[in-house]
C-alpha cells in the first residue's frame, strides 16, 4: 500500500485548498468563483478522507459523504442564483452588481 | 505505489492550476474534471474505493454536468469562437496529455493490483454503509432534509417570472401596434 508520510498527503490538499481560494480571490466572474468553491470543498473532503485512512476509520469517508450532499445543494441553489443574477442584470461580473454602493 | 500519488497528485494540481486561470468556462470544466479523476486515484490509492467511485459519480458526473448546463443556457464565454477554433490540437492537447497520463497511472494499479496484497488500510464499502446507517443515521436524515431544502429552494429561485399580460391590455397591444405600422 502507500507509504507516503501524512504531512505530504495533507500538504496536498492544502495546495488545492490555497488554490482554490486564490481563484476565489482573483477571478470575478461567478461561475469560476463558484468552481473554485468546489475545489475549496473538495480539498476539505480529501483531508477527511486522508485522516480516515490514516486512523483506517470510516467516520472519514462517512463525513465525506454528508460533504457530498451539501455539495450538491449549494451548487444547484448556487447555479439557480447565478441563472436569476444573469437575468436581472445581463452580466457574471460580480462587480457589476453595486446597486447599494452609494454614488457621489 | 508513492509514484502514483505524486503523479496523479501533479495532474490535479496543474488541471485545477489552468481551471481557475482558464477564460472559456467550459475549457475551465473540462480540467476541472480532469482535476477530480486525478482526486479520484488518489482516494484509491490511499484505501477509499467507495469514495473515489463517488468522486467520479457524483462530483464529475452530477455537479459538472449541472455547471455544463448553466453555463450553456447563459451562452457566455462561447460568441468569439468559431467551430473550426474547437479542433485545433491547442484546444484538446493538454486534457488530452493529462487524461492520458491517469489512464496509464490506471493501467499500473490494474496490473500491480493483481500480485500485491491489499490488506490494513482500506476501509471497504460495508463498514462505510454499516457505519453510515447506524451511527450517523441521524446525519442521514438531516442530510436529507437538507437536499429537500435545496430542492425547494433551487425551484423558487430557478422560476422565470411570467409574464401576465390581460387580454385587453394584449389587444391594446396589438392596435398599438398596427397604429404604429401605419
Amino acid at each position: 500500500m502507500v507509504t507516503i508520510p501524512i504531512e505530504i498527503q495533507i500538504l496536498f490538499a492544502g495546495l488545492l485548498f490555497l488554490m482554490g481560494l486564490i481563484g476565489l480571490l482573483v477571478r470575478r466572474n461567478v461561475i469560476y468563483m463558484l468552481m473554485s468553491i468546489e475545489v475549496m470543498f473538495n480539498s476539505a473532503g480529501m483531508v477527511f478522507v486522508i485522516a480516515g485512512a490514516h486512523w483506517a476509520q470510516v467516520d472519514g469517508q462517512v463525513m465525506f459523504i454528508f460533504m457530498l450532499a451539501v455539495t450538491a445543494t449549494e451548487v444547484s441553489v448556487a447555479l439557480a442564483i447565478i441563472l436569476q443574477m444573469f437575468h436581472h442584470f445581463k452580466t457574471l461580473d460580480v462587480d457589476e452588481l453595486n446597486n447599494l454602493k452609494e454614488t457621489n | 505505489m508513492n509514484t502514483i500519488f505524486y503523479i496523479a497528485a501533479a495532474v490535479a494540481l496543474i488541471s485545477t492550476g489552468l481551471a481557475i486561470a482558464g477564460r472559456n468556462a467550459i475549457h475551465s470544466l473540462l480540467f476541472l474534471i480532469v482535476s477530480l479523476l486525478a482526486v479520484s486515484v488518489i482516494f484509491f490509492i490511499l484505501g477509499a474505493p467507495f469514495i473515489a467511485a463517488l468522486e467520479i459519480i457524483i462530483y464529475a458526473g452530477a455537479v459538472m454536468v449541472l455547471f455544463i448546463f448553466v453555463i450553456m443556457m447563459l451562452n457566455v464565454g462561447m460568441e468569439r469562437e468559431t467551430e473550426s477554433n474547437w479542433l485545433k490540437p491547442r484546444m484538446w492537447i493538454i486534457p488530452s496529455i493529462l487524461t492520458t497520463i491517469l489512464l496509464i497511472d490506471f493501467l499500473y494499479v490494474l496490473k500491480t493490483m493483481a500480485h500485491a496484497e491489499i490488506a490494513g488500510q482500506i476501509v471497504s464499502p460495508k463498514q462505510v454503509g454499516i457505519s453510515l446507517f447506524s451511527t450517523y443515521v441521524l446525519g442521514v436524515e438531516i442530510a436529507g432534509m437538507l437536499l429537500l431544502a435545496g430542492i425547494v429552494g433551487a425551484y423558487h429561485l430557478g422560476r422565470q417570472k411570467k409574464k401576465v399580460i390581460h387580454r385587453f391590455l394584449k389587444k391594446e397591444n396589438i392596435i398599438k401596434e398596427a397604429d404604429s405600422e401605419n
